[in-house]
């Protein structure tokens, strides 16, 4: 276990490497000059050469390459532009609403995909079925953006049940948790049935049946169990999806996390803040597929001797 | 058509693509109002027989727009398709056919570029290019090709083991001929689900960084502007946001259904 670890460490580590060398090529890819983008066309070229120097802009390519490389390793992703703080602590202020959100539209997304797929599965070329895979592919098919301001005029402005937007209550997580957590779930709730009906087919569930284990336990016990690890991958490929997904709805409901700070500081151009958080959704997003494939090799032991 | 469209599932999702298709290319003649016309005096004015899904915030005609916007939807998830497909389909050839170096080189890029979520890398890119339709067209092709790449590496790699290969090479064919005659067209099939699908995510990704502003600009309708300036009279005139989400939402569910309709053609077992 400890050799598919340590090869697994080693694989992400270029790949890291590469994420954080096209995070720093983005400021280069600004057309013109980024100090000059930043401050505006109207600004003194006293001003502009003074934020060249600040930003480091100034030196040779490689070594900004270096020094930014040094640096976010040390966890230093440089200061805001706009309000002269630094970028992590920044960061770090809005880490915990967005790591709330994602985590909250992954348990919708799991209490409701689950049981959907599996009574699909379940209830194969049924009514039920049909029923299930419309929602699924309804709920693929309709964009959040469009989504979260419907959900919020009839659950907080109809019918007043819930606030519309910001964070402090989990009442105030339910729009945006839900929001993020339908497309979610219609993408696992295919996945389920689709991984539940093989494992359905297989004998061990009907040898299962044979020796008079009862249908219910046959598919949760044996069949369900053993679906887990595909769902498992999409769970982590889609937690991609809920980090971008959380930059839209925190920007629908005023959430206060990562997400908004990106879309703000874009609007800004305060282009050390967009790289950071840029470069944290990143890394997070590869740390969760690379603990994913650690959780494989305990999963399923034959992963880990390939 | 490569597949005919036997499964009813594929066909109503073509019946559906068909029509917005058609009504989108249409629109300019058969249009009753100018989508740039303004009636400032009716602005926010509900749907009725006159406008059918009633006005915006300029008192501009909603249903000319939706339409408009459809055009512009369209065509980023052509471009964007084509040009992902064009570019997986040969750098997934070569990667597969060639093996090695080439292809080690390829798998690391596509290893990078998977290891971003794809629509945060196209904020990325539009972020810093400024927003614009073809900034939007160009990082959403940017994101896209991997997936055509992979699965085009993946199709050439089955391929390149064919008996029907090695006769070929047996008889001195070249490699281009070996490729493109023998070879890609395996891939064809798979990737041509693989577009379809493409296509509804570029139109939703294309919406979605428009509905951050990062997309297509004002006064140029689309689905996603639209739909984000509706909000400021989500409580006064929904009908500005209702519109243009339910089309964006029935031409991705078109493409859904399509492109899963052609998925279960090309392999029975998963019907």
């Amino acid at each position: 276990m400890l050799r598919y670890v340590i090869r697994r460490l080693v694989f992400a580590v270029p790949v890291l490497l590469g994420v954080a060398t096209l995070v720093f090529s983005l400021i280069h890819l600004v057309p013109g000059d980024p100090a000059q983008a930043m401050l505006g066309d109207g600004a003194a070229p006293q001003d502009v050469i003074e934020l060249r120097k600040t930003l480091g802009l100034d030196r040779p390519l490689h070594l900004q390459y270096v020094e930014f490389l040094r640096h976010a390793l040390a966890g230093d992703l440089g200061n805001s532009f706009r309000t002269g703080q630094p970028v992590t602590e920044m960061i770090a202020k809005r880490l915990p609403a967005t790591a709330e959100l994602a985590l909250a539209a992954m348990v919708v997304a799991v209490v409701l995909a689950i049981p959907l797929g599996t009574i699909a599965a379940v209830r194969h070329r049924t009514a039920t079925d049909y029923a299930a895979m419309t929602f699924a592919l309804a709920g693929v098919s309709i964009p959040i953006f469009w989504l979260g301001p419907l959900l919020a005029i009839v659950f907080a402005v109809e019918l007043g049940w819930l606030p519309v937007s910001g964070r402090g209550t989990p009442a105030h997580l339910v729009l945006p948790a839900f929001s993020l957590g339908l497309a979610l779930a219609a993408i696992l709730a295919r996945m389920t049935r689709a991984s539940l009906l093989d494992e359905l087919g297989e004998l061990y569930v009907r040898a299962a049946r044979a020796r008079g284990v009862s249908r219910l336990a046959s598919i949760t016990r044996h069949a369900l169990r053993n679906s887990c690890i595909p769902l498992l991958t999409i769970i982590a490929l889609q937690f991609g999806a809920v980090l971008t997904g959380a930059v839209i709805t925190e920007t629908i409901f005023a959430w206060p996390g990562i997400g908004r700070l990106l879309i703000q500081s874009i609007g800004f151009r305060d282009y050390p803040l967009v790289q950071g958080c840029i470069l944290l959704i990143a890394v997070t997003y590869v740390t969760v597929n690379l603990l994913t494939d650690l959780l494989y090799g305990v999963l399923d032991p034959r992963i880990r001797f390939e | 058509m490569i597949l005919r469209l036997r499964s009813g599932q594929a066909r109503a999702g073509a019946i559906i693509v068909s029509i917005v298709v058609g009504a989108a290319v249409l629109a300019p003649w058969v249009l009753a109002w100018d989508p740039a016309e303004q009636d400032l005096p009716n602005r926010l004015q509900g749907p009725s027989w006159q406008h059918w899904f009633g006005l915006d915030e300029l008192g501009r005609d909603i249903l000319a727009r939706v339409l408009l916007g459809a055009r512009v939807s369209l065509m980023v998830g052509v471009v964007v398709v084509g040009v992902s497909s064009g570019v997986g389909l040969v750098v997934g050839g070569v990667s597969g056919y060639y093996g090695g170096r080439i292809d080690q080189l390829i798998c690391r890029v596509m290893d990078i570029l998977m290891a971003f979520p794809g629509m945060l890398l196209a904020i990325a890119l539009v972020a810093v290019l400024g927003p614009s339709l073809v900034n939007v067209v160009l990082a959403l092709a940017v994101i896209g090709w991997v997936g055509s790449a992979r699965l085009v590496r993946g199709q050439v790699l089955r391929a390149r083991e064919f008996e029907y290969v090695t006769a070929a090479k047996a008889l001195g064919a070249g490699t281009v001929r070996i490729l493109r005659r023998h070879v890609l067209p395996a891939a064809i099939q798979p990737l041509l689900v693989q577009a379809t699908l493409g296509m509804a995510g570029a139109i939703l990704s294309e919406a979605a960084l428009s509905f951050l502003g990062l997309g297509v600009q004002p006064p140029t309708p689309s689905w996603g502007t639209m739909i984000n300036g509706g909000r400021v009279h989500l409580l006064d005139a929904p009908h500005l946001t209702i519109f243009p989400g339910l089309f964006l939402a029935i031409v991705v569910l078109g493409f859904n259904v399509l492109g899963d309709g052609l998925r279960d053609a090309i392999d029975p077992k998963r019907q």
